[in-house]
C-alpha cells in the first residue's frame, strides 16, 4: 500500500476530489494547512508598510491506495491540482506497512 | 463658533428650522465617535480590538459629564484673560431657560452646548489611536478627564470663545482643524514620546485585523462629518452651511484619490486602508478651511492633504516613535495642512471676509493661521506629555509586558472580541459559568463552589 499526500491550493479541492472519485478512490482525508515553497508567500502593503506573508493557506489531502494504483493516482492528483501558476504545491507517496478498517478489523488492501 | 460672525441688529428669534438642523447635526457628530472606534478597532490586531473600541467609547461617558459640570463654562463662558472662560449659569447647565438663545444666533444655548459637547468627546478619542495595545484602561480614563479639562476646554475657548486670543486675532478654524485635529495629533505625539513603543514594534507584523471594520468606521466618520462641518455655522440661513457641506464632500473625494494614486505609484497597489485613510485625511484638512474656500479650492486642499498624509505615515518608522494608528500622520499633518492652506485659499466670500494669498489677501491671514496652529501644537504637545508623565509616575500608563503580549482585551476588559472556538467542534477550551452572587446568602456560597471557574 501507499499513502499519497498532496499539499495544494485550497480552491483545487473540488477538482481533485472529483478526479479521484472518477478514478475509483474510495475515501480521502482533507486537512487545512499552511506553508510555502520556493516563492515564499506574498507581500501585503498597509499604509506603505510592507508585510511579507510567508505561510500561505493550503490544503493537505491524504489517500491510501494499493501499490499498483499509486503512480496513476499521483498523475490524477497532479493533473487536477495544476493551474500552471506559482504555488501549485507538491504531491508525494510513501510506503505504508499496514492499514486497518476500525469497524470490521479488516487489514491491508481489504481495509481500503 | 466661527469667527467673522455678524450679529443681526434686531435680537434674533428662535428658529425652528435651525434648531432642528442643529439637533440633527449634533447627533451626526455623536456618531463620529463610535465611527472612529471602528476605524481604529479594525486597524489593531485581534487581541486589542475591544480595548480600541472602549478607548473611544469611554470618552462619551467621561467628557459628557465633565462638559455639563464645568467644560462648557470653561470653553464658552465669559472670557478671563483671553485664556479661559467661566460662567456660573453654565455650570451644570443649570441656569438656562429652555428657549434661551445662544448669543447672536437663532438656536437655544442647550443646542449649542450639546453640539459643542460632541466635539469635546471625539477630540480625546482621536488621541487613542496612537496608544493602541499598551495603555492601562484606568490610566487612559484618567488621562481623558485631565486632558479635556486642562487642554481641550481652554483651547476651544482660545479658538472659538468670544475673547479667546486666537478668536480675537482672527485665526480661522471653521469646524476644528486647530482645536480638534492639531490639538489631538500633537497630544498623541506628546503621549507616545512618554510611553514608548509597543512590544515588537518594527519586528513583529502588526497588520490590521479587519479592513471591513476600518471601511465601516471611515464611512461613518465621513457621514457624521457633514454634521461636524455643515453644522458649525450654527444654522443655515445664508448658505454657508451648504457651502461647507459641498466642500466637505469634494475635499474628501480628492484626498482619497490622491492617497490612492500615491500608493499605486509608490507601492504598486490601490489599498483599502489607503482609501479609508485618504478620506479621513481629506475630512481633517477641510475642517478648518471649508467655510472660507471655494469648491475648487477644496479639491486642491483635499488633494494636497491626501498626498502629504500618505507620505507622513511612514515617518514613524523613520524616526522610531510608535504612533500605532498614525494619529500624527493623519490628524496632526492633515490638520496643520488644512489650517495653513486657509491662508492661501480663503476667498473672502464665505464665513469670513479674510482673503488668502491666492485671492489677493497677502500674507496676513497666513501668519494668523501659523500663529494659531503653532500655539495649539506646542501647548497640547507639552501639556499632554506632562500629563502622561504624571500619570505614569503615579498609577503607571502601561500594562505589563506579558499582558501586552497576551492581549490587552483579556487583561483589561476580561473579554475577547471574537469567539473562534465554535467552528472547531470539540476543541474549544472548557469554561464554566460562575453565576453572579444572589441575594439569598444561604444558597450563594454552595452554588459558587460547585461552579468553580476553569481557566482556559
Amino acid at each position: 500500500m501507499k499513502l499519497i499526500t498532496a499539499v495544494v491550493k485550497p480552491h483545487r479541492l473540488d477538482e481533485i476530489k472529483e478526479a479521484l472519485q472518477a478514478f475509483g478512490v474510495q475515501g480521502l482525508t482533507v486537512t487545512e494547512a499552511s506553508g510555502y515553497g520556493r516563492q515564499r508567500g506574498h507581500t501585503e502593503v498597509y499604509r506603505g508598510a510592507e508585510y511579507t506573508v510567508d505561510l500561505v493557506p493550503k490544503i493537505r489531502i491524504e489517500v491510501l491506495v494499493e501499490d499498483d494504483d499509486a503512480d496513476q493516482v499521483l498523475e490524477v492528483v497532479v493533473k487536477a491540482a495544476r493551474t500552471g501558476k506559482i504555488g501549485d504545491g507538491k504531491v508525494w507517496s510513501v510506503p505504508v506497512e499496514t492499514a486497518i478498517r476500525v469497524r470490521t478489523g479488516e487489514r491491508g488492501p481489504d481495509a481500503l | 463658533m466661527p469667527p467673522g460672525i455678524t450679529i443681526a441688529a434686531d435680537a434674533p428669534e428662535l428658529s425652528a428650522a435651525n434648531t432642528g438642523f442643529m439637533l440633527i447635526c449634533s447627533a451626526l457628530v455623536m456618531l463620529m465617535t463610535p465611527g472612529l472606534a471602528f476605524f481604529y478597532g479594525g486597524m489593531v490586531r485581534v487581541k486589542s480590538t475591544l480595548n480600541m473600541l472602549m478607548m473611544s467609547f469611554i470618552s462619551l461617558g467621561i467628557v459628557t459629564i465633565l462638559w455639563v459640570l464645568y467644560g462648557f463654562s470653561i470653553a464658552f463662558g465669559t472670557d478671563h484673560g483671553s485664556l479661559f472662560g467661566w460662567e456660573s449659569d453654565y455650570v451644570g447647565l443649570s441656569g438656562l431657560g429652555v428657549n434661551q438663545l445662544w448669543d447672536g444666533y437663532t438656536i437655544p444655548v442647550y443646542v449649542f452646548a450639546v453640539f459643542q459637547l460632541m466635539f469635546a468627546i471625539i477630540t480625546p478619542a482621536l488621541i487613542s489611536g496612537a496608544l493602541a495595545d499598551r495603555v492601562k484602561f484606568t490610566a487612559w480614563a484618567l488621562f481623558v478627564a485631565l486632558w479635556a479639562t486642562i487642554v481641550y476646554f481652554p483651547v476651544a475657548h482660545w479658538v472659538w470663545g468670544t475673547g479667546g486670543w486666537a478668536f480675537e486675532l482672527g485665526v480661522i478654524d471653521f469646524a476644528g482643524g486647530t482645536a480638534v485635529h492639531v490639538n489631538a495629533g500633537a497630544a498623541a505625539l506628546g503621549v507616545i514620546l512618554v510611553i514608548g513603543k509597543r512590544v515588537g514594534f518594527k519586528k513583529d507584523p502588526m497588520r490590521p485585523h479587519s479592513l471591513p471594520l476600518v471601511m465601516l468606521g471611515a464611512a461613518l466618520l465621513w457621514f457624521g462629518w457633514f454634521g461636524f462641518n455643515a453644522g458649525s455655522w450654527l444654522g443655515n440661513d445664508d448658505g454657508v452651511g451648504a457651502l461647507m457641506f459641498v466642500n466637505t464632500q469634494v475635499a474628501t473625494a480628492a484626498a482619497m484619490l490622491a492617497w490612492l494614486l500615491y500608493e499605486k505609484i509608490r507601492h504598486g497597489a490601490f489599498t483599502t486602508l489607503g482609501a479609508a485613510s485618504g478620506a479621513v485625511a481629506g475630512l481633517v484638512a477641510i475642517t478648518p478651511a471649508g467655510g472660507s474656500c471655494s469648491p475648487l479650492g477644496a479639491i486642491a486642499i483635499g488633494a494636497i492633504a491626501g498626498l502629504l498624509c500618505a507620505m507622513a505615515v511612514g515617518l514613524k518608522f523613520r524616526f522610531g516613535f510608535d504612533d500605532s494608528l498614525d494619529v500624527v500622520g493623519v490628524h496632526l499633518v492633515g490638520g496643520v495642512a488644512g489650517s495653513i492652506l486657509v491662508g492661501f485659499f480663503a476667498t473672502g466670500g464665505g464665513q469670513s471676509k479674510a482673503q488668502g494669498l491666492f485671492y489677493g489677501g497677502g500674507l496676513e491671514q497666513l501668519w494668523k493661521q501659523l500663529a494659531g496652529v503653532g500655539a495649539v501644537l506646542a501647548y497640547s504637545l507639552i501639556a499632554s506629555a506632562v500629563l502622561a508623565l504624571l500619570i505614569d509616575r503615579t498609577i503607571g500608563m502601561r500594562v505589563g509586558e506579558d499582558d501586552e503580549v497576551a492581549g490587552i482585551d483579556q487583561v483589561e476588559h476580561a473579554e475577547t472580541a471574537y469567539d473562534f472556538s465554535g467552528a472547531g467542534g470539540g476543541t474549544a477550551p472548557r469554561t464554566t459559568v460562575v453565576p453572579a452572587p444572589v441575594a439569598d446568602s444561604a444558597q450563594a456560597p454552595a452554588q459558587t463552589q460547585q461552579n468553580k471557574k476553569v481557566d482556559a
